[in-house]
């Protein structure tokens, strides 16, 4: 896939020097007014590693949208989590590039405020896409997931679920300095309605949101607490490595989840996760690009914290919980 | 005097393998204290620290001390273990592998798709073949082409990472295959059970601790470590050893592998991103030298241990799981200057 990406790069590189070249005798002819009025708006797309599905397809829903508005774009994505300087530089290309419109997906809340203040100085609209700055007003607006939101239903479920039997609470989660992962943590216990110190909260763990890591958190707190009935993760291959520690020490326990991709549903379909909440991020690139199409056109410009949906994908539904079944989850999950 | 020293360098690391044995010739030289002469085996650092470690969570954890928790910090520990042998040999010939995780993961990615519809015999072969020939590229880049190990192997762990996820598409391959699983299996009695992973990880050490410490191989690897000019002096083929080692450092790195998807039946591109330094770690803190020529398998298999322990007690007695990197952390640095103080002994 990168290959081909390369080569499409490459190809506009080609197209792009062509361009130049034209302009630069445009220049010479007619002077620098005429080809500023033929150049194409261009749009900046700027995300976090491609190695992760979510960010592919957002990436991938957001130049398609660009090319229905008729706009050329410009991407580039951090190379690991957390990588804002990839995303500084990116933008200040962007920048001298003179594109009308940027969406990024921060790494970090706070390293981008003061590029993205140069851009929005500049003139060009930035809004942000699956997490928002902090504060959120550094760019013009955000259209993202509401994390906590979508940790309030998998809370709430496993409230429902649980009934009257005492909860026994296992948090897998993520570097809590990570925001989202924050929002799904406290969005949990809200929907349970508890606390960090509440008593229900047998133990919690770090896992890095893989397999590997969430397997080996959960045996390490089965082992300490056998009586775990119900979990939290923080995404859905961390659920999916718990369940092998929960299988192997024979344990039953209500598994919650985030996230939606398409094995994350399957694993709902099988039985091995309870409940995961679905995000959109075909919507969450669709949405942006559009706000921006309306500002560069001269209308409304783009405000605000934009939910892009979050909808809790179970086959046992709890009541006073709206969820969909895991059927209508295969239709609408992203990646593999 | 290259020929007596090169002998007591291997007597020591046998008496250090073996935990007993008679007193290594090089300790009668220190006319020191008994605590410092029981110090100079490399393995009593770790032992010590792993003995006081356990006895600090049986104490404050009270599910820590059982039979169940301890069957399963055997099992936690193969994967990083068995790459910690492959990188025991790399680092006693003054190597450093940082590129094993990733040569491992990209084993696994390979053998899973391969299972998905081939034969599991081939997957595994496959598998092997993928940690060989990569763990023989870093060998190439350190003796023929000069490279300082660190870099090569930085630069392979960065290549093969991405190689993974490109191979991978960033998918994971769920195996169905009852033989790539088998190592996450075993006999077990009640909440105890030792998978037959645990045991090829006890066998592997044992059969790699009795080659470095009873054959010729292993007494010019010692030397190699010790001196590679002295060593070369000495009519060892230097170059020719080091790239042996890397190579047969990938066979370790398939075996690891091949336990990691017994451990977790799932061949995840994104998993084991830390599993080079933690096996860096578990061989430092069992006490071999990261200048090389000292130490051996018995002080990674304890230095395997303690990491996992830190990471399974810590987690059991609820704190927080930013202080066990900490604890971490300071482990090493502790292993590192014990080495170098006892460096600096023998050579005065």
């Amino acid at each position: 896939m990168n290959i081909l990406r390369n080569a499409k790069c490459s190809r506009q590189l080609f197209a792009r020097s062509a361009l130049m070249a034209a302009s630069l005798v445009g220049v010479s002819l007619y002077g620098a007014s005429v080809t500023h009025a033929a150049d194409p708006v261009r749009i900046g797309i700027v995300e976090l590693q491609l190695s992760n599905p979510f960010f592919g397809k957002l990436q991938q829903a957001a130049v398609d949208a660009a090319k229905k508005h008729g706009f050329e774009t410009m991407t580039a994505e951090a190379t690991v989590a957390g990588d804002s300087a990839t995303q500084i530089a990116a933008i200040e290309n962007m920048i001298n590039r003179q594109v009308k419109g940027i969406v990024v997906d921060p790494a970090n809340a706070y390293a981008l405020i003061p590029v993205v203040k140069k851009a929005r100085d500049a003139g060009i609209f930035v809004v942000t896409t699956n997490t928002s700055m902090d504060p959120a007003t550094s760019a013009d607006a955000s259209y993202e997931t509401d994390n906590l939101e979508a940790g309030v239903l998998i809370g709430k479920w496993a409230k429902a679920r649980l009934g009257s039997t005492a909860a026994r609470i296992a948090m897998l989660d993520y570097d809590l300095s990570d925001k989202t992962a924050k929002a799904r943590h406290d969005g949990f216990l809200k929907g349970f309605g508890i606390d960090d110190q509440s008593p229900e909260i047998a133990g919690t763990a770090l896992t890095m949101g893989n397999v590997e890591t969430g397997q080996t958190a959960m045996e390490s707190l089965l082992s300490a607490h056998a009586d775990i009935n119900v979990i939290y993760t923080i995404n859905e291959p961390a659920a999916q490595g718990a369940f092998l520690a929960i299988r192997q020490a024979k344990a039953n326990v209500l598994i919650t989840s985030i996230d939606g991709s398409c094995s994350g549903v399957r694993s709902v379909a099988d039985g091995t996760i309870g409940a995961t909440v679905m995000q959109f991020p075909t919507k969450m690139g669709e949405m942006a690009v559009d706000a921006l199409a309306k500002a560069i056109g001269g209308g409304e410009k783009p405000s605000g914290v934009n939910n892009s949906g979050t909808i809790l994908i179970t086959d046992h539904p709890a009541d006073g919980v709206e969820s969909k079944d895991s059927k209508w989850g295969l239709q609408n999950c992203w990646g593999e | 005097m290259p020929e007596p020293e090169l002998a007591s360098t291997a007597a020591g690391s046998d008496a250090g393998a073996a935990a007993a044995g008679p007193v290594p010739a090089v300790a009668s030289v220190w006319s020191g204290s008994t605590l410092r002469e029981l110090f100079s085996y490399p393995i009593t650092g770790p032992l010590f620290a792993l003995v006081v470690i356990v006895l600090v969570f049986s104490l404050t954890t009270s599910t820590f001390l059982n039979a169940g928790n301890l069957s399963l910090i055997l099992q936690q520990s193969v994967v990083v273990g068995t790459l910690a042998l492959g990188q025991t040999l790399v680092i006693l010939v003054s190597g450093i592998d940082l590129a094993n995780g990733a040569i491992m993961v990209l084993a696994t990615v390979v053998i899973g798709s391969y299972a998905a519809h081939g034969d599991p015999v081939t997957a595994l072969l496959l598998g092997l073949v993928v940690c060989v020939a990569a763990a023989s590229l870093n060998g190439l880049a350190v003796t023929r082409f000069r490279l300082p190990p660190f870099i090569a192997t930085l630069g392979m762990f960065t290549i093969l990472t991405a190689a993974a996820r490109l191979y991978s598409q960033s998918r994971s391959f769920p195996i169905n295959s009852d033989l790539i699983t088998v190592l996450g299996t075993g006999p077990s009695i009640g909440t105890i059970t030792i998978t037959y992973g645990s045991m090829l990880w006890i066998v592997l050490t044992i059969v790699l601790g009795y080659a470095l410490t009873q054959s010729a191989w292993g007494v010019r690897v010692y030397a190699i470590g010790n001196s590679p000019i002295a060593a070369r002096l000495n009519g060892i083929n230097v170059n020719a050893m080091i790239f042996g080692v890397y190579g047969l450092a990938g066979v370790f790195y398939a075996f690891g592998a091949w336990q990691a998807l017994g451990r977790t039946p799932i061949a995840d591109p994104s998993g084991y991103q830390i599993a080079n330094l933690d096996s860096i770690t578990a061989v430092v803190i069992g006490g071999t030298s990261l200048f090389g020529g000292r130490g051996g398998v018995a002080g990674t298999f304890v230095g395997a241990l303690i990491v996992v322990v830190l990471k399974n007690g810590l987690t059991q007695a609820g704190i927080d799981s930013l202080y066990q990197q900490i604890a971490t952390g300071f482990l090493v640095m502790l292993a590192v200057g014990v080495d170098q103080f006892l460096g600096r002994g023998r050579r005065a």
